[in-house]
C-alpha cells in the first residue's frame, strides 16, 4: 500500500517540490532505520550460530564428533579425559521425562477443567494464579527443589541422594505445567461452541464432549504444547543446576545425582577453567547440541500447529 | 420415552457417574497445581520472612550470615534492568513497527518473522554463551554491567517484538486510513496515531518481558556476574551481581543460615516482580477502559 505523499503526475515546481523531496528522503531514511532494527534479530541468530560453529568446530578438531556423540563417559575436566556426551544427554532426558510426566497430565487436566467445567468466576480467579506460577523465576523453583522437595523425598524414599534427578523433575514439572495448561486452554477455547452444543444436544455428558469432541478438534494445539513443554524442559538450567547434581552418569535411577547438559555448562562457567582451552570449548559443543535439539523441537511444534490445524468454518 | 430406570436410563446413570468422576479428576489436577504453589510460598515465607528487614535491604553480602544483605544485588538488578530496557525497547518497537507497517510480504521478511519466533524459544543459557563470546570477550567489555544488559537485551528482544506487533496490529485500520486520507506520510501516521494508540498494550507487554528478564540467572552467570560483590555498580564497566545470582549463591551453600538468607532474598525479588506485574495489569486496565479512538 503506497501511501507516501508523493504526487506522481503533476510535479509542482519550486518550494513545494523541494519540501516534498525532503519528506520523501526523510521517509526513506526512517524506513531504512526501522528495517535495520528488524535485521538485528537476524543478526542475533547469525551470532548464535557463528559462535557455536566457530568454537564447536575448533573443539571437534581435537575430539572426534563420533566420540562425542557416542561415548559414554563424560570427564572433560578430570584425568583421564573422556568426551562422550551420552551421560549428559541421559541426565537431561531423565529429568525431562519426569517433568513431562507431571506437567502434561496435570496441565491438560487443568485446561479441560478451565475450559469445559469452570464457571466464568472461577476462570477469572484461576487464570491469574497460573500466570503467577508461570512468572516465578526459575531460581526460586531451584531453591524449592533443594530445600523442600529433596528432604521430603528423602523421608519417603531413604535411598534418595542429596542431589537427585527426581526433585528437579518434580519441580520442573510444576514449573512447566502453566505453559501446558495455558496453551491447551487456548486450543480448547478455539473450538467453536457450535461443536460442543451439537454434542450436548445429542445427550452427551461434559466428559464425553471434552474427550470425544473438543480434544480431538484441538489436538494439534495440544500436541504442540507437549512438544514445547519438552523443549522448555530440555533448556531449563537453574532447577537442575541447584538440585540435580553435577555427576554425569548413565543411569535410569531418578534418586541418584546426575548432570544435565545445561547443568554442565553452568558448572564450567562458575569454575576457573581458562578460556580458549579444549576443556572450556566443551561448553560450546554441548551448547550446540542443546541449541539444535530445542530448535528442532520448536520447529516440530510449529509444523504440528500448521499441518494438523482444524479449519472450522 | 426412556426413563432413568430403563436400560438406556441405567446407561445414562453410568455415564453421568463417569462424568462426575472425570470432573473431579480434572479439578484435582488443577487443585494440585494450586496447592503446590501455596506450599512453595508457604515454605518461602516460613524460612525467609523473618529475615526481611531494613538491614537486610541495605547491607552488602558478607561471610557472616547475620550481617549479610542484598544491597549490591538490588543495585545490580536495577542497573541491569534499566540498561536492558533502554536498549531493548527502542530496538524492539522499531523492529515491530517495520514488520507491521512497512514490510512488504517478501521472502526476507518472512524469514525474519520465522526467525523471531524461533529466537523466542531458544534456551536462555544459549544467549549467555552468545553474550560471553560476543560482548565479554569479542568486544572486550569484560564482566561488566553493560555486557550483562546487552546479553539480556538479546534475550528479551524477540518477546518485545512479538508483543509490540500484537499491540500495533490491534490498532484499527480505519485510524490509519483516516490519517492517510488527510495526506499524512507513513511515518507521520505511525508516529502520531498508531504508536500512541498501541502504547498502553505495548507498555504492558514490555513490562512483563522485563520482569521475566529480572528473574534470569543462567545468561548472567555465563557473562560473569560475580557471586561476591560488596559494592554498588558505579559505571557501565562495573562488575555486578543481580538478585537471582545472589539467591543461587546463598542457596548453594550448605549452611542453613544462608538458606534462610536465600529465602529472604527470594521474597524481596518476588515482591519486586509482583509490583511490576501489578503495574502492568493496572496499565492494561486503564488502556481497556478509555479507548483513544
Amino acid at each position: 500500500m503506497n501511501n507516501e505523499a508523493v504526487v506522481s503526475s503533476t510535479e509542482p515546481a519550486g518550494a513545494l517540490g523541494a519540501q516534498r523531496l525532503r519528506h520523501e528522503l526523510k521517509e526513506r531514511l526512517i524506513k531504512a532505520l526501522l528495517a535495520l532494527s528488524a535485521l538485528v534479530s537476524v543478526l542475533i541468530t547469525l551470532g548464535i550460530v557463528a559462535v557455536l560453529l566457530v568454537e564447536g568446530l575448533s573443539f571437534f578438531t581435537e575430539v572426534s564428533p563420533w566420540e562425542f556423540l557416542t561415548g559414554s563417559r563424560w570427564a572433560p575436566l578430570l584425568e583421564p579425559r573422556s568426551y562422550g556426551v551420552l551421560p549428559l544427554v541421559c541426565g537431561t532426558l531423565l529429568v525431562t521425562l519426569g517433568a513431562s510426566l507431571i506437567a502434561i497430565p496435570f496441565g491438560v487436566g487443568t485446561a479441560i477443567y478451565l475450559s469445559e467445567y469452570a464457571s466464568r468466576r472461577s476462570r477469572t480467579l484461576i487464570k491469574p494464579v497460573l500466570e503467577i506460577l508461570a512468572g516465578i523465576p526459575t531460581v526460586v523453583y531451584g531453591y524449592f527443589a533443594l530445600t523442600t522437595v529433596t528432604p521430603a523425598l528423602q523421608q519417603l524414599l531413604p535411598a534418595t541422594q542429596v542431589f537427585n534427578a527426581a526433585s528437579a523433575a518434580i519441580v520442573m514439572g510444576i514449573m512447566i505445567l502453566p505453559l501446558v495448561a495455558s496453551l491447551c486452554d487456548d486450543a480448547f477455547r478455539a473450538v467453536p461452541q457450535s461443536l460442543r452444543q451439537g454434542a450436548f444436544a445429542l445427550g452427551a455428558t461434559p466428559m464425553e464432549v471434552a474427550t470425544r469432541v473438543v480434544l480431538p478438534a484441538a489436538l494439534s494445539g495440544v500436541l504442540a504444547s507437549f512438544v514445547l513443554a519438552v523443549s522448555r524442559a530440555i533448556g531449563e538450567t537453574m532447577v537442575v543446576a541447584m538440585a540435580a547434581g553435577s555427576t554425569p552418569k548413565l543411569t535410569l535411577n531418578p534418586l541418584e545425582s546426575i548432570q544435565t547438559m545445561t547443568g554442565y555448562i553452568v558448572q564450567v562457567s562458575l569454575g576457573d577453567t581458562p578460556a580458549g582451552t579444549t576443556e572450556f570449548r566443551t561448553i560450546f559443543a554441548v551448547g550446540t547440541l542443546l541449541f539444535a535439539s530445542t530448535l528442532a523441537l520448536n520447529l516440530l511444534a510449529h509444523r504440528i500447529l500448521r499441518r494438523f490445524r482444524e479449519v472450522y468454518e | 420415552m426412556t426413563g432413568i430406570n430403563q436400560p438406556a436410563g441405567r446407561h445414562l446413570r453410568a455415564r453421568r457417574r463417569r462424568d462426575l468422576f472425570f470432573r473431579g479428576l480434572c479439578l484435582a489436577t488443577m487443585g494440585a497445581a494450586l496447592l503446590l504453589l501455596l506450599v512453595l510460598l508457604g515454605s518461602l515465607a516460613r524460612q525467609g520472612l523473618s529475615g526481611v528487614d531494613w538491614d537486610f535491604l541495605t547491607s552488602f553480602p558478607s561471610r557472616r550470615a547475620a550481617a549479610a544483605g542484598v544491597k549490591s544485588a538490588l543495585a545490580g538488578t536495577f542497573w541491569v534492568m534499566v540498561l536492558t530496557a533502554l536498549c531493548s525497547i527502542p530496538l524492539g518497537v522499531a523492529a515491530a513497527v517495520y514488520l507491521e507497517e512497512y514490510a512488504a510480504k517478501s521472502r526476507l521478511n518472512a524469514i525474519i518473522e520465522v526467525n523471531i519466533a524461533n529466537l523466542a524459544g531458544v534456551p536462555s543459557i544459549v544467549y549467555g554463551m552468545l553474550g560471553l563470546a560476543l560482548f565479554v570477550r569479542g568486544i572486550g567489555l569484560g564482566r561488566s554491567v553493560l555486557a550483562g544488559a546487552l546479553t539480556l537485551t538479546m534475550l528479551v528482544l524477540p518477546v518485545i517484538i512479538i508483543a509490540s506487533r500484537e499491540a500495533i496490529r490491534a490498532v484499527p485500520g480505519s485510524l490509519r486510513q483516516a490519517s492517510y486520507a488527510l495526506g499524512a506520510t507513513r511515518w507521520q501516521t505511525v508516529r502520531d496515531h498508531v504508536l500512541p494508540a498501541a502504547l498502553p498494550g505495548m507498555l504492558t507487554s514490555v513490562i512483563l518481558a522485563l520482569s521475566r528478564a529480572i528473574g534470569e540467572t543462567a545468561p548472567l552467570i555465563m557473562v560473569g556476574a560475580l557471586s561476591y560483590v560488596a559494592f554498588v555498580p558505579n559505571s557501565l564497566k562495573s562488575e555486578f551481581v543481580v538478585m537471582p545470582i545472589q539467591i543461587f549463591n546463598w542457596a548453594s551453600r550448605p549452611q542453613e543460615a544462608f538458606h534462610a538468607l536465600a529465602a529472604s532474598a527470594i521474597l524481596v525479588l518476588l515482591a519486586l516482580l509482583l509490583s511490576m506485574n501489578a503495574f502492568a495489569v493496572y496499565l492494561r486496565h486503564r488502556a481497556e477502559r478509555k479507548p483513544t479512538w
